[in-house]
């Protein structure tokens, strides 16, 4: 059983995936929350991706980058769920929904801003809006950016690119434009 | 001789500082002499410099007991010690299910009628080809519960109880939907982290709609199989009849109470 194959040998293999994969735990919070826009269903995601981490750690190439490595396997899950979540929009909480819970609250000027941001990047595409978080929150290289994408590194870029213009737009002009409409509510 | 053009590529690695110092400077240069896409580029740097402050305050929050993962590896290696309470609480259980009637031997009758054998074969040869996978057990997990049981629904074409063996030790799993030679059926999985996993088959019975249990067999795989309200259902492991036998009669309750 797998559960047996996993004794003495086991316990050295399971430091070793705690101790690479462990302090990776708030980055890979930080990424759910800002696809998910909501703390439990995020956390659910993160969740979900260290279950599958576990089962399929023995399964990683020797060397391969852990960091690249535990984001693909959270970025594959939340485009599964969003994916999901698009043909059956799912009643948001008004507490959870709120974007404030984002911005830091340190200076109120820029909280709103920041607000305006926030609500401004769930307008882009999922492709623009992930790179453009890999990138730029996470600090992936482009290289793993595109491995966790698995995309070639050109696209990588071009989205990047486009990410950027369509993001500076929406947050120029008038910043209500950058106010979503109201969220989507299931009608019941 | 002259410095090469200077990319959008370019741009973006000063965005995010990935630029040889070289670079950088002759895109500093660049950027200097041409201030609308300079202007630009200070834009994205200071999108940048917004949108890792938005998300910023997660990182500070105190990890939930739920990601941690020395406790998840943990949960997975050993055997669950099933707390004392839920097995009392199982066996009270039992007891007042038998003393009802529910689950009685007078309620066995061997496996005569096709669709039940037919039903048992099915569930049997859903157990030998899911239960040994180590990758993919289950489609879809018991987090997305409601999709399981949607899919189900849809495919089957009536909703399908998921039941809840909990109380007795055992966690569902998840499920998918599986063939079989009278169309799609539902199969749950359930497992007590000790590596015995439970599979139950539901299916549409046309030729019998109600049936009382019965036990059927197959070398060390023991099952027993009912139908209810058009429905079949079978409950198969490698577990001794004994301790498979209220199971299946909790599952039987669970799923009459829900319909």
């Amino acid at each position: 059983m797998g559960e047996a194959r996993l004794s003495s040998k086991g316990d050295t293999v399971n430091h070793e995936m705690v101790r690479l994969i462990e302090p990776l735990i708030p980055a890979l919070r930080r990424y759910a929350r800002a696809l998910m826009r909501e703390r439990t269903a995020a956390d659910d995601l993160v969740q979900d991706c260290l279950e599958r981490a576990i089962s399929r750690w023995h399964q990683r190439r020797p060397g391969e980058d852990p960091r690249a490595w535990i984001f693909t396997i959270l970025h594959n899950l939340a485009m599964t769920r969003l994916r999901r979540s698009t043909q059956r929009p799912i009643h948001i909480g008004l507490d959870d929904a709120d974007p404030a819970s984002f911005a830091s609250a340190a200076r109120q000027e820029d909280g709103l801003r920041c607000q305006d941001l926030v609500n401004a990047l769930a307008q882009l595409p999922d492709e623009q809006r992930t790179v453009l978080l890999l990138v730029t929150v996470e600090e992936l290289s482009y290289a793993d950016a595109a491995q966790v994408l698995g995309v070639p590194i050109g696209t990588v870029m071009s989205r990047l690119s486009r990410a950027r213009e369509r993001l500076a737009r929406l947050m120029s002009a008038d910043p209500r434009a950058a106010r979503p409409s109201p969220h989507l509510r299931s009608v019941k | 001789m002259n410095p090469l053009p200077i990319t959008e590529d370019d741009l973006n690695g000063f965005v995010d500082g990935t630029l040889t110092p070289e670079r950088h400077a002759e895109v500093s240069a660049y950027l200097d002499a041409h201030p609308h896409i300079g202007r630009r580029i200070a834009v994205y740097g200071e999108q940048r410099d917004m949108l890792r402050d938005a998300f910023a305050p997660v990182m500070d929050e105190p990890v939930p007991t739920e990601l941690d993962l020395s406790r998840m590896i943990e949960e997975r290696r050993l055997p669950r010690q099933a707390p004392r309470w839920a097995m009392a609480a199982a066996a009270v259980l039992l007891l007042s299910v038998g003393a009802a009637g529910g689950w009685s031997l007078r309620d066995l009758s061997p496996p005569t009628s096709e669709g039940v054998q037919a039903l048992a074969r099915e569930a049997a040869a859903s157990y030998a080809t899911y239960v040994p996978d180590q990758v993919r057990p289950v489609e879809i997990r018991a987090s997305d519960r409601d999709v399981l049981a949607a899919w189900t629904a849809k495919r089957i074409g009536r909703p399908i109880g998921i039941p809840d063996l909990t109380a007795a030790g055992y966690r569902l799993m998840g499920g998918r939907v599986v063939p079989t030679e009278h169309g799609p059926a539902a199969l749950f999985m359930f497992d007590d982290d000790r590596g015995t996993r439970l599979v139950m088959l539901a299916r549409p019975m046309k030729a019998d709609p109600a049936l009382p249990m019965s036990p059927h067999t197959d070398g060390a795989l023991n099952g027993f199989a009912w139908a209810d309200d058009g429905l079949g259902y079978s409950l198969v492991g490698a577990v001794a009849p004994d301790r498979l036998h209220p199971l299946a009669d909790e599952l039987r309750r669970q799923i009459r109470s829900e319909a």
